[in-house]
């Protein structure tokens, strides 16, 4: 396909026959890993783009607490606090959109984990205040707490970088094993193609060693070697990136009809699939390049 | 044309299998290299057509110090130097066309004065019906003729011949070698390594023999030989 005129017979060796088949594999586990790597990154970054700009103002109930002196705020009415709490909000410069959500909304997120009934119509329950604050708002939250603390005692702020800080760390770690699993995937490709290219160095010896006492320049023979192997890449490449991309939809459509809610998707956009498919012909580069080095390497040693 | 000062060679720590040869061929001469298996024929053969390095001594080859020439600098030197292989050394999987056209298409000749060329050569050895045989097909004396051809097809200044003769009989060898003194009357200056003695005494051309490493030469005639 990629190979020019040869004078080695290359193609017959066995262990050219097999290259293909490893390269197939090679670039489906590539391909894999690298395509977690794109969900994961595109999940973590949706993610962040979700929690950053948020706060969640947590109002404990008005029974549980008590004034220093052991008395009951006299305005300990619910949803005096929420008000007061709200008011000190919306007049902190930096925030767009304070809303307190109602009691229904409240149960309707402890639903999936209480059910509902007349045992959670009962509970006594924080009020929660959604705060969005303006892009790059520069609030701190250390002044702004302190500041709500004093208006409702009590009163505490949720900026959810704890949670999302541990959620980060796993997406983050998951893409370095992914990382990880390419790098190792790329060093057994290209120390594959040395193992072929030596096998073939020895095979061939005779011949390249003719080749050599006719005047052939080294890249000469080399260029024989290297086009070898980018042809084995390619066809192999080609053939383990349509199995990944197989493999891959069929994981799409699958992840699509299942409700995971906090399961990233595991489509690829258009340009996540156009950078993967650019593997095969990476995989054949770093295969045609290693063929020529090891050659040329080998090469050296002749007088 | 080819100079040998003092010239020894050894592989790794083994024996010496040449011990300071020295000769100078001028360019046109034609000469024969005899001596027993195991003489040296073949490692001085070497030397000369740069597939070794000497052990001690200077090499002087078309005016070039091998000794001072870079690496890069050798495949045109070995572009000037045509080789016969004792085993032909035909590659099997190409033809005997392409086999011919190897040294030109390793000196990056056009495909198309390639084919012209070969065909031309290969008709002078009377080979013309074979262009398309694989070499596994052809006979001894066949395979020769082609690997001659092969020699001479890039017009080398020098051709190099070990035991051309070595695997055809008496009849043919002598015709191998009328054709190698064809090229010889066109300029191309000729080392002949064999150890048939009945067939060197047919030609009126110095011998050099060599006898356990040291080289003597044996003048039949004016030639060359200094």
């Amino acid at each position: 396909m990629f190979r020019p005129r040869s004078d080695l017979p290359l193609e017959h060796d066995a262990a050219n026959r097999f290259l293909p088949w490893l390269i197939v594999l090679i670039v489906y586990l590539a391909a894999l890993a690298l395509a977690g790597l794109m969900v994961l990154s595109t999940a973590a970054s949706g993610w962040g783009r979700g929690l950053t700009d948020t706060l969640t103002v947590q109002i404990p109930p008005a029974a549980s607490m008590a004034s220093k002196d052991g008395v009951s705020d006299a305005n300990s009415a619910p949803e005096a606090r929420v008000d007061r709490a709200l008011e000190v909000l919306r007049a902190t410069p930096g925030v767009a959109q304070a809303k307190a959500l109602s009691r229904e909304e409240l149960l309707a997120l402890l639903e999936p984990w209480l059910g509902s009934g007349q045992f959670t119509e009962e509970l006594s329950l924080p009020a929660l205040i959604d705060v969005k604050l303006k892009a790059h708002s520069g609030v701190s939250l250390e002044g702004l707490a302190a500041t709500l603390d004093a208006a409702v005692p009590g009163a505490t702020i949720d900026d959810h970088k704890r949670w999302f800080g541990r959620l980060i760390l796993l997406v983050r770690s998951v893409e370095l094993i992914a990382g990880g699993i390419v790098l190792l995937v790329s060093l057994a490709a290209i120390a594959t193609v040395i193992f072929v290219t030596r096998t073939g160095l020895a095979i061939h010896h005779d011949v390249i060693e003719l080749l050599h006492v006719m005047g052939a320049h080294d890249a000469y023979i080399a260029r024989q070697f290297q086009f070898q192997a980018l042809d084995m890449g390619v066809r192999g490449g080609a053939i383990g990136f349509a199995l990944a991309a197989s493999t891959l939809l069929a994981l799409g459509y699958l992840s699509a009809r299942i409700e995971a809610m906090l399961l990233p998707s595991l489509e690829l956009n258009a340009s996540q699939w156009l950078a993967l498919s650019a593997l095969p012909f990476v995989v054949a580069l770093i295969s045609m390049i290693t063929a020529r080095v090891t050659v040329l390497r080998a090469l050296a040693k002749l007088p | 044309m080819v100079r040998f000062q003092n010239v020894g060679m050894r592989y790794g720590l083994g024996p010496e299998i040449l011990h300071d040869v020295s000769f100078e061929l001028e360019p046109g001469s034609f000469h024969f290299l005899t001596g027993p298996s195991g003489a040296g024929k073949s490692t001085l053969l070497k030397l000369i057509y740069l597939a070794s390095r000497p052990s001690h001594g200077l090499i002087t080859l078309f005016d070039r110090d091998i000794a001072l020439a870079e690496r890069n600098e050798l495949p045109a030197l070995r572009r000037r130097i045509g080789v016969v292989f004792q085993e032909f050394r035909l590659l099997d999987h190409l033809s005997v066309m392409d086999n011919v056209a190897l040294p030109l298409r390793v000196a990056g000749a056009k495909e198309s004065d390639i084919r012209d060329n070969v065909a031309e050569l290969l008709d002078w050895v009377g080979l013309s019906d074979h262009l398309q045989s694989r070499p596994a097909t052809l006979s001894g004396g066949q395979k020769q003729r082609v690997a001659i051809a092969r020699a001479v097809i890039n017009r080398p200044h020098l051709l190099l011949a070990d035991e051309p003769t070595g695997n055809v009989d008496d009849r043919i060898g002598i015709r191998l070698l009328y054709l190698i003194e064809e090229l010889n009357k066109l300029g191309t200056t000729i080392i002949i390594a064999t150890h048939n003695e009945a067939l060197v005494s047919r030609f009126d051309h110095p011998e050099m023999h060599l006898s356990d490493g040291v080289l003597t030469i044996k003048r039949k005639s004016a030639q060359g030989m200094v």
